[in-house]
């Protein structure tokens, strides 16, 4: 009998909360009266962060100027073409009326220029640039990788070493910066140490390890636009040479919009006020595309370069909030009221 | 087995087929090669009895599942935007990465289906072992063996309540008649037994041991002899078997049902296909314009292999391929899995709903369509059947007429009261053990006139005619108590349904495959033997018709007297059942029931033996059964009738000059009119006494009729029609049909949900009327308009020239006949009809067959487009279930017909409130803001990428990387709303059953529109602007990159989505807040992992190193605030502003419950005084349906005093 009256009831559900759908639920309602508190809570903390943000960038100082050529009166208007002309030098003069404090990024900069696009991104060989020797050799079309094309063999079939289109078009104007001090040309020191990324210099990108590294490219050329192969892009400094380069390694990670900086070199003790001079050795051809060439000077704080828009945006929202819970605060009276009134 | 050449295989084979093919099979008995090589068997071409439900095999799986899958048009196109993948002008990134969610989906699919599939093995090998008796004649007994070794061939022995393993031929029972009784629920739903016949012509003899096969068993089926009455039980051959059972060959597949929101949904989906076309062009142009605008090949072009470039216009042309690529989750590939997961959250949450779980049939809500959920939500007409949906299709005799004089039984009523507590916590008959059916309720209390009158005559007067023909003319079957009929398949079926709905997406058909072979048997009717003394008492019987070889007579007529009260009676019809139990409270108590003979002992404890001519049983057309007997005594040859009481009223002798015949037909005719108003179900019992002469030439054209091969079924009826002439009325019954638990009430409530009740019954229209005013249908104040017509006279319903204006007058009521009906139904009348039923509050149809009932439901929901739901329980509903937007099946009384082909099942009329109000209401309202926000959600995490496009030269770049794209709507977006589609909770079901008016929210277009799917799809546009631009503004000109860039973009576009939802979601439970959290984790865990791991991955370490920069939190922070803002404002004011009902109940929610009830009742009230002006009378407790149709049946002059005053239209 017991079996039985178990059997009965067999079909029926089980009585919990979760079958029953009666978990205990809070059931929030968006009206005027919960959101007033929130939006004052919101707009002071947004107006607070915003007048941070925006004093913050404020402080800060940045020097950004055109080297392209385009115009004649341009000091690179006789580099602008370097096709024609080769190893073309040209300086850039300049003013500080105050100092900038260091530390002092120095930036150079392209605009029109798309390294995010999708052909140009992919175009490289991650296990060559790792430093893996069977990568650097032809090896029956396989090796380097296809990605490469069309910067894979020269015209003698010969492996090309960093391949791709992207190691191809490595920026190559180099700049030296001079300080003018009673008619005197005084070089200010311009730090190439840790400009890029730490996790690229120390793990991604790999030298073969080969010593000297020269003999690891043998039997490989360098790419067709480089006027120096990747072991000797640093004739100072014999660390900084194949694919931990700082340079390269900046040229390497991709800007995600068209006109872009990148870092050159650090200017750690600051610039005082005063005249410099930039000496440009000119070689990137940006005519090809309207590009334009540009240096940069900055310092930098906890939020970055200077950029006032997000300050400003903060601050918007944030009074857009205030008004908001005014006016929620007039329809919360209006809707209380207008019952009783009935 | 011995070598056979391959030839012979094939040979053999081809045989095979031959003889599976042919219309005329011949079987040999399997006894004489028992034990030989399987090649020498002469059944070896028939398939073995073992049933193979399942769609793949272990081996095939794969493909045969990936085949199946691929008739998806959706899935072709997602492969098909695979494969373009790895075409190489398209550049995809890695074709091998896009491939991944479609074969997760192809996955996902792939494993739902093999686990329902191996669901489906394991019910069959649990059938397929079923035990069973097969004679062998090595062992010289029946041995048992299991179902699926049965073979063609073999001799099966079946014992009383068994399941029937295979299609039988039906040789030899333990009745002295051949007779047996099966019932045959699981392949037709019909829970009355039936008879069937051994074969005659077959003798067997059996012996202690032995079975001497007297004939060798050639048996061609097909032939007129074996038609289908003889194919099943007791001991027999088998002849077809598993797979060619007659079930199994009638299963088709399931229907295909789609639901309205599925309809709107694809029209949305090639909105987005446009979409993505659109935008793909403006990528291609601007791609093209780019190339156009550069003075010549800058460094950063890649050319092609050969070293030259593409011309723009090519390069643009591959382009458009790239961008579909690209964008293609715009259209939303995972949204019909998930819509289908949903699906199988909301129906278990609906099975499981106790509220829906009816103890006394231990039966919860079955959910057969599993994809029309959501319609639930949005029906706007409901057609119920009356009997067993609304009423409880338990029948209890009222009151009767017999020669014109009343008896009105009026202890009956009183002691109904009394019993009344206790009757509802008896249980149902199905599923009782304990208790005899239906025997306290049909406990007749003896109206003392009526007693009289029997006790007073000895002669066999028209009082006595009148029980006899209560007590023979009927097809019930007696049982005895003790043998009892056992419900083997209620587990069985049970935990089928039970398979079926923690199966979801299985279907129907599947319960029928296995019902398949799940006839049962019953126990042969006979007190002499019982059912397990067939080999033991070695016994040879003789075959009714057959030729003698008989050992042992049946002996008749000398069955020991059998206590009366421990009979029990099987019937095929409540009514049948509620008459049967009168003529026994009186005295005339059925004793058994034999294909040729009735047994009925008199109140003077005498016994008579009516011969049994012959049976015409019930039709619709015909409305009538009758039993033609010869009288034991007088050997007279009486034709007992009985039938509905115009059916029976215009076929009374006409008696020349004889007026009391007619004074009685008067009477009786009103007395029935009374009863009709009453809401009893009436019956005319009549009688004819032919004489010999008479009867043998009819007979004669009887067998004619019977043994013709065409036409069979109109000339048994004509025979029939032919002999039911010239009747003598012997009186009238009232049965009463009491109304179901708080049916009333839930119909009140369905209508103020919005929902248009129609009831259309094959009663009269005054037990219609008078049903429809206890069910509160009809309303007392209401204008009841009548259509009836006199029978073909042409009827024009001019209702537009009414004096009254129909659009004025708020509650119309129509009562329409069966025969007006069909006229209304004519192409002519069609749309004024429809036109006038729209304007009505109720409408009620009378006298309506089957096919009208589907015929008014199709009308209605064709013209009018509205979401139309039937409900009803019985064989005659079918159509009308079928035919409407949702059926539900009522499991009651009448088998399951109806349950099967509906796509939900409940057990109770009043399930219909919950299901709908609650159910239907959450459910349309959570499916439909889910896939508002899944395309929303698509579109907004989409649009990011397209808005990049406009700074990478329209080259089809992602600043996203490919693995984290497609985990973003793989993993990380995709549970949340999958949840908020299970479980969202806009109002609570105490203010959904409390406020009915909420149900209107989802009727008509409700929640999801034109309107909210452009609106959500606007705002993803904002929102992506507002995702892309803020930081692109923030990072403008400095040396982000690529990644680095995206990174926040990816985030800010998780946290908008998921506060999307967030503001989404009407109510927070545990639940929620653990997956929106862990969403939130997930995204940050797998790509911070992934940011690792991967030294190729172009963004290494990207994501810790913007998780260390203030600025990204800040940019994330705005970015996501002036994303949302918009939306949550909208939210608030319109909670804040508008006064929506479900605002106003989300209000009431929130209050303590006691404080909530009041607010629900003021609330009604003030709505009830404005809508309903008889809302009074909703102060009156119906929670006795008995004491309300009593009260009722009082005020029924109302009817006809509404009916009079108010105009009645029709024959014009």
């Amino acid at each position: 009998m017991q079996k039985k009256e178990n059997q009965e009831v067999e079909n029926r559900p089980d009585n919990t909360a979760f079958t029953q759908q009666r978990l205990p639920a809070w059931q929030p309602i968006l009206s005027a009266g919960i959101v007033i508190p929130l939006f004052v809570l919101v707009g002071l903390a947004f107006i607070g962060i915003g007048v941070a943000l925006f004093v913050t960038s404020r402080n800060l100082h940045v020097l950004e100027m055109d080297y392209t050529g385009v115009e004649k009166t341009s000091p690179c208007f006789s580099c602008s073409d370097p096709i024609k002309q080769k190893n073309c030098k040209c300086s850039l003069s300049f003013e500080l009326d105050k100092l900038f404090e260091g530390p002092v990024f120095f930036y150079y900069g392209l605009t029109n220029y798309f390294q995010n696009q999708r052909a140009y991104g992919v175009s490289k060989d991650y296990n060559q640039l790792s430093g893996d020797l069977d990568y650097f050799t032809f090896f029956f079309s396989i090796v380097p990788d296809s990605t490469c094309k069309p910067y894979r063999y020269d015209v003698n079939n010969k492996p090309i070493v960093p391949c791709g289109s992207l190691a191809n078009s490595m920026f190559n104007d180099t700049f030296n910066l001079y300080q003018m001090k009673n008619g005197v040309k005084e070089e200010v020191p311009l730090d190439g140490k840790g400009i890029s990324w730490w996790t690229d210099y120390n793990i991604k990108y790999r030298n073969p390890s080969v010593n000297p590294l020269r003999n690891a490219f043998n039997g490989t050329v360098k790419p067709l636009y480089w006027s120096k192969p990747a072991y000797e892009l640093d004739p100072t400094d014999t660390a900084n040479n194949g694919f931990i380069n700082q340079d390269f390694l900046v040229w390497m990670r991709r800007s995600a919009l068209p006109n872009f900086r990148k870092l050159y070199r650090r200017i750690t003790d600051g610039l005082p006020a005063g005249n410099y001079s930039l000496e440009i050795s000119y070689n990137y051809p940006v005519i090809a595309f309207d590009g334009k060439k540009k240096v940069a000077f900055s310092n930098v704080s906890w939020m970055g370069g200077k950029n006032e828009f997000l300050g400003i945006a903060y601050l918007v929202i944030g009074s857009l909030c205030l008004v908001m819970s005014v006016v929620m605060l007039i329809i919360y009276h209006w809707r209380n009221s207008s019952p009783d009134a009935n | 087995m011995p070598w056979m050449s391959p030839l012979a295989r094939i040979r053999d084979a081809l045989a095979g087929q031959r003889a599976r093919d042919k219309d005329l099979r011949n079987l040999v008995s399997n006894l004489p090669y028992e034990g030989l090589d399987k090649w020498k068997q002469p059944n070896r071409h028939f398939r073995n009895n073992g049933i193979k439900t399942t769609k793949y095999s272990v081996l095939f799986f794969i493909p045969m599942n990936l085949f199946e899958q691929f008739h998806r048009l959706a899935n072709l196109y997602f492969v098909g935007l695979a494969i373009l993948n790895f075409v190489p002008v398209v550049q995809a990134f890695e074709p091998e990465v896009a491939l991944i969610p479609i074969c997760v989906i192809l996955a996902l699919t792939a494993i739902k289906d093999a686990w329902e599939d191996f669901r489906r093995y394991k019910s069959d090998k649990k059938l397929n072992r079923l035990p069973c008796f097969v004679y062998s004649s090595k062992e010289k007994c029946f041995v048992e063996k299991r179902w699926k070794d049965v073979r063609v061939g073999d001799f099966v022995k079946v014992e009383s309540n068994d399941i029937v393993p295979a299609d039988l031929l039906l040789l030899y029972t333990s009745d002295p008649n051949g007779v047996c009784h099966i019932e045959t629920a699981n392949l037709d739903g019909e829970t009355n037994l039936k008879q069937r016949r051994a074969v005659p012509g077959v003798c067997i003899t059996v012996s202690n041991t032995d079975i001497l096969l007297i004939i060798h068993a050639v048996i061609r089926t097909g032939c007129l002899g074996f038609s289908h009455p003889d194919l099943v039980l007791k001991q027999h051959l088998v002849y077809l078997k598993g797979h060619e059972t007659k079930a199994m060959l009638n299963n088709n597949g399931p229907r295909y049902k789609r639901s309205r929101l599925e309809r709107r949904l694809n029209i949305d989906v090639i909105f987005c296909i446009l979409l993505l076309f659109t935008m793909c062009i403006i990528g291609s142009l601007g791609h093209y314009l780019w190339l156009e605008s550069m003075p010549s090949v800058p460094l950063y072009l890649v050319p092609q292999t050969d070293g030259h470039l593409d011309t723009p216009s090519l390069s643009s042309f591959y382009k458009f391929f790239s961008m579909i690529i690209l964008l293609q989750v715009l259209i939303p590939i995972s949204l019909y899995v998930s819509i289908e997961l949903v699906k199988i959250g909301q129906i278990y949450f609906i099975t499981n709903d106790l509220d829906l779980y009816d103890e006394e049939t231990d039966a919860t809500i079955q959910c057969k369509a599993l994809n029309i959920t959501e319609d639930l939500g949005q029906i706007q007409y409901i057609f119920s059947d009356k009997t067993g949906t609304l009423t409880e299709n338990k029948m209890v005799f009222r009151r009767c007429s017999i020669m014109g004089r009343e008896y009105p039984h009026k202890e009956n009523e009183c002691v109904r009261r009394a019993l009344k507590m206790y009757i509802y916590k008896i249980k149902i008959l199905m599923f009782t053990k304990s208790l005899p059916p239906n025997q306290q309720e049909t406990e007749v209390i003896l109206d003392q006139k009526l007693l009289r009158q029997i006790r007073g005559t000895e002669k066999i007067d028209a009082y006595q005619d009148f029980f006899l023909a209560l007590a023979i003319c009927n097809t019930v079957v007696v049982s005895m108590a003790t043998a009892k009929r056992l419900r083997v398949s209620a587990r069985l079926t049970a935990e089928f349904q039970q398979t079926n709905q923690s199966n979801p997406l299985d279907t129907l058909s599947s319960l029928v495959r296995r019902a398949g072979s799940w006839t049962r048997l019953r126990a042969p009717i006979t007190s002499e033997t019982s059912a397990n003394d067939l080999t033991t008492q070695g016994q040879s019987v003789n075959q009714t018709g057959g030729q003698t070889c008989s050992l042992h007579v049946p002996p008749q007529g000398t069955a020991p007297a059998v206590p009366a009260g421990k009979l029990c009676y099987e019937a095929e019809s409540p009514d049948e059942a509620a008459l049967v139990h009168t003529a026994k409270a009186y005295g005339f108590v059925l004793m058994s029931r034999t294909p040729d003979s009735v047994t009925v002992q008199l109140p003077s404890g005498a016994q008579l033996r009516f011969e049994v001519l012959d049976t015409l049983s019930f039709d619709s057309n015909r409305k009538r059964m009758s039993v033609l007997v010869r009288h034991p005594i007088s050997k007279q040859c009486i034709l007992y009738t009985k039938g509905a009481d115009y059916a029976i009223m215009e076929l009374l002798e006409t008696p020349y000059g004889e007026k009391q015949q007619k004074a009685i037909a008067s009477d009786t005719q009103q007395h029935l009119d009374c009863y009709a108003k009453e809401g009893l179900r009436t019956l005319c019992i009549a009688k004819k006494v032919l004489c010999d002469g008479e009867y043998e030439s009819w007979a004669v054209q009887r067998q004619h009729a019977l043994a013709a091969m065409d036409n069979r079924e109109q000339l048994i009826m004509d025979s029939a029609v032919q002999i039911e002439t010239n009747l003598c009325l012997l009186g009238a019954t009232g049965v009463e049909d009491r109304l179901q638990d708080s049916v009333p009430d839930t119909v009140m409530t369905l209508r103020e949900a919005g929902i248009q009740v129609w009831v259309l019954t094959g009663d009269k229209p005054e037990t219609a009327v008078n049903i429809g005013y206890a069910c509160r249908l009809l309303e007392q104040d209401d204008l009841v308009i009548n259509m009836s017509c006199k029978r073909n006279s042409p009827c024009i319903p001019r209702y537009s020239e009414d004096p009254r204006n129909v659009d004025t007058t708020p509650d119309i009521s129509l009562v329409i006949d069966g025969r007006t009906l069909t006229m209304l139904m004519s192409p002519d009348l069609r749309d004024r009809f429809v036109d006038l039923a729209r304007h009505c509050r109720s409408v009620l149809c009378c006298r309506v067959t089957p096919l009208q009932k589907s015929e008014v439901v199709k009308l209605i929901r064709e013209k009018l487009k509205v979401m139309t739901l039937a409900v009803g329980d019985g064989a005659n509903d079918v159509n009308m279930i079928q035919a409407a937007d949702i059926g539900v099946g009522i499991s009651g009384q009448e088998g399951m017909q109806a349950v099967m082909a509906s796509d939900f099942a409940i057990s109770r009329f009043k399930h219909l409130k919950k299901l709908l109000l609650v159910h239907g209401h959450w459910c349309y309202s959570r499916l439909a803001n889910m896939i508002i926000y899944f395309f929303y959600k698509n579109a907004a995490n989409v649009n990011l990428l397209f808005w990049y496009q406009f700074f990478c030269g329209f080259t089809a770049n992602a600043m996203i990387d490919h693995w984290l794209m497609i985990f973003f709507n793989l993993l990380f977006t995709s549970v949340p709303p999958i949840m908020f589609g299970i479980m969202d909770k806009d109002v609570s079901a105490e203010m959904l059953l409390g406020l009915p008016e909420l149900y209107r929210t989802g009727q008509g277009k409700g929640e999801y529109s034109f309107f909210t799917f452009w609106i959500s799809m606007l705002d993803a546009f904002y929102q992506s602007l507002v995702a892309f631009f803020i930081p692109y503004f923030t990072y403008r000109g400095s040396d982000i990159d690529i990644y680095a860039f995206g990174t926040p973009l990816n985030t800010i576009s998780l946290f908008t989505i998921l506060l999307h939802l967030s503001i989404e979601i009407k109510a927070w439970t545990i639940v929620h807040v653990f997956i929106i959290l862990g969403s939130v984790t997930l995204y940050f865990i797998v790509t911070l992992a992934y940011g690792v791991r991967y030294l190729n991955y172009s963004g290494y370490w990207t994501l810790q190193a913007q998780m260390v920069d203030p600025m990204f939190y800040l940019v994330c922070l705005i970015s996501t605030v002036i994303a949302l803002l918009p939306r949550y404002l909208f939210h608030v004011l319109k909670n804040s502003i508008t006064c929506s009902p479900i605002v106003e109940a989300r209000h009431l929610d929130t209050l303590e419950p006691s404080t909530r009830d009041q607010w629900i009742k003021e609330w009604r009230s003030f709505r009830g005084r404005v809508q309903d002006k008889t809302s009074d009378v909703s102060s009156v407790s119906y929670a006795d349906p008995k004491a309300s149709l009593a009260s009722l049946s009082y005020s029924s002059n109302g009817y006809i005093r509404s009916s009079d005053s108010n105009k009645t239209i029709g024959a014009l």
